[in-house]
């Protein structure tokens, strides 16, 4: 049953050879078994999702089902859940109950799906290895001498290990991204404003965006078609007419499905700086997608050298803005000790945040200050325009941009933990996406040295059914994103 | 460029979060491997282009100025529960006037 994508799931359900209380507690048996080696999960209420599963199952006995109705799926702990511990990775927030849901919690509850638990995380969504988190690291299922990727690693590694169907993760830089790629899953940031952001703690705002994690571009579909959608909550969140991204799926195509699709590969990403073995089994996929009929053209984003260096600048000022809200005065922590309001605030937030969140608070901070805004912020937000306008120079010659999602496979736990740029630069591949406000997707290509690798595929505003259907044919003739890590049967 | 350590303990005053000696020396030198990869933006001439907030260009949604919030006691409790210290509906701090 593990095995199974969400699709076939669905009907296992609708056929009554399993019910949602036994596959529930199937995955529940899991997590328990699995996750005191992992760290994949922070919070996880049997009772509470059996008691799900329960109302799931009578939902399916009088024949209203959805997609996902009975399925369990993980979130990031970045999703306010009501009467669900709410962490964001942080001892900020480490006694925070939410009182309400975000509109992705709400979505998945009125499609019946199950909230199997909360996932380990980055604090704050700050990390690309999930070693910031106050919680302790998640291990990846691959080797769990290294690290899942992040910031979603929690969810990443609970789908690879099969201790979830599916998850949810959020991408600021590459953290749905860079981790799908380290644990061999497929993960999907959509367009900026596509998924409502209500209820998802703020890191940087005009780059976060919620998507799906799974084990298949068809199943990442299924899960879109249920978080995508107008909320007027989200001030950013886009009014328009809702999508199925599955719709391009079910078509036959023949043996060149992908004829008259234009593959763009960007000298930028192929130019050195990425590991050799990596970059081969990118080169393979691409490969395979000239023999699915597609053609590929080389193009240049000039300007995608300076992404990490702009990104830098802009998500810490805007995270130093969000997380001014963290003060000890309303929910989350406060210091025990203080003898005056200025005491208080400082000290909740020296003993509440991490030493990651505090050095993109001083950054931000800093970068936002009288006499720097113009040489940091304006610079960086310049930058900003001339990634998206490459971007748009390159969707004219092309349908979508391909690539390696991250340099590396997964890397050693500790090994770039006490170098913050080395870590930034692990997103290279990844950032210009999010500030160009792009959908970008990764699936697995292969494995080099026992671990998985990543194949990104970028795509033009509002092309993810398109993108999704490219990493779905390949998916067709390929088995990478079948592959389970043997420890995990 | 380069920060020096008044200015770490500056910025962290600025941002409310109490920084001992130990930590601003060790925050300066990760804050300047930082702003050296930071500073590669400088060298990029960007006379003209018009600085890019957002992804997309969206105007601000109004709507009409009326109340839509129709449990607010059952809010405030909900919320008011999960705080450090609230009194008669007041979220208490410490004194700030004399």
């Amino acid at each position: 049953m593990i095995e199974r994508s969400l699709h076939e799931m669905a009907q296992a359900l609708a056929g009554k050879e399993i019910s949602s209380v036994e596959l529930t507690g199937l995955y529940l048996e899991r997590i328990a078994r699995h996750n005191p080696l992992l760290n994949a999960f922070l919070t996880v209420d049997a009772e509470r999702s059996l008691a799900q599963a329960r109302q799931a199952d009578e939902r399916l006995a009088r024949g209203e089902q959805t997609a996902l109705t009975g399925i369990p799926i993980a979130h990031k702990d970045i999703f306010c859940a009501r009467d669900w511990r709410t962490t964001c990775g942080s001892k900020m927030l480490g006694n925070f109950v939410s009182p309400y849901d975000a509109s992705v919690i709400e979505r998945f509850q009125a499609a019946g799906a199950v909230l199997l638990g909360k996932t380990n995380m980055d604090e704050f969504a700050m990390g690309s290895s999930n070693e910031t988190s106050f919680y302790g690291p998640v291990r990846n299922p691959w080797d769990s001498t290294c690290v899942p990727g992040g910031s979603s690693g929690g969810s990443a590694a609970a789908v690879a290990a099969r201790l979830s169907p599916a998850a949810t993760g959020t991408d600021t830089g590459g953290s749905i991204r860079q981790p799908a790629a380290l644990c061999g899953l497929s993960g999907m940031k959509p367009t900026y404003g596509v998924i409502s952001r209500y209820g998802m703690i703020a890191f940087a705002s005009s780059l976060d965006q919620a998507g799906p994690l799974a084990r298949s571009a068809a199943d990442c579909a299924l899960l879109l078609n249920t978080m995508a959608g107008f909320d007027e909550r989200d001030s950013t969140s886009l009014d328009r007419p809702p999508e199925d991204y599955t719709r391009e799926l079910a078509s036959d195509g023949g043996t060149q499905p992908l004829r008259g699709i234009r593959i763009g590969l960007p000298e930028e990403f192929f130019a050195g700086g990425c590991d050799q073995e990596v970059m081969q089994l990118v080169e393979q996929a691409i490969a395979e997608y000239r023999k699915l009929g597609a053609e590929t053209v080389v193009l240049s984003l000039p300007n995608m050298r300076l992404s990490v260096a702009a990104y830098y600048v802009i998500a810490p000022a805007e995270a130093s803005s969000n997380l001014a809200r963290f003060d000890g005065v309303r929910y989350g922590y406060r210091a025990p000790e203080y003898d005056d309001l200025n005491e208080m605030y400082s000290r909740t937030r020296a003993q509440g945040f991490g030493a990651e969140v505090k050095r993109r608070i001083l950054i931000g901070t800093y970068v936002l200050s009288h006499g720097y805004y113009d040489a940091y912020y304006r610079q960086a937000q310049r930058i900003r325009r001339l990634i998206a306008q490459d971007f748009a120079a390159a969707f004219r010659q092309c349908d979508m941009i391909v690539g390696p999602t991250s340099p590396s496979t997964a890397f050693k736990l500790g090994e770039k933990a006490a170098d913050p740029v080395q870590m930034y630069l692990s997103d290279i591949y990844t950032i210009a996406v999010n500030l160009a406000g792009l959908p970008g997707l990764s699936i697995p290509c292969g494995f080099a040295r026992g671990l998985p690798a990543g194949l990104q595929l970028i795509g033009n505003y509002f092309s993810e059914a398109k993108l999704l259907n490219v990493a779905h044919r390949y998916q067709q003739v390929t088995h990478w994103h079948q592959a389970r890590p043997d420890a995990f049967a | 460029m380069s920060l020096t350590l008044e200015q770490v303990r500056r910025v962290a005053h600025l941002a409310r979060i109490e920084i001992s000696d130990a930590e601003a020396e060790s925050t300066l030198g990760h804050l300047n491997d930082i702003f050296a990869l930071i500073e590669e933006m400088q060298a990029v001439d960007t006379q003209g282009i018009e600085p890019m907030a957002h992804a997309q260009n969206l105007a601000q949604r109004l709507r009409a100025d009326q109340v839509v919030v129709t449990d607010q006691m059952a809010r405030r409790n909900a919320f008011q529960a999960i705080a450090p210290e609230t009194e008669a509906g007041l979220y208490l701090v410490p004194k700030v006037i004399e």
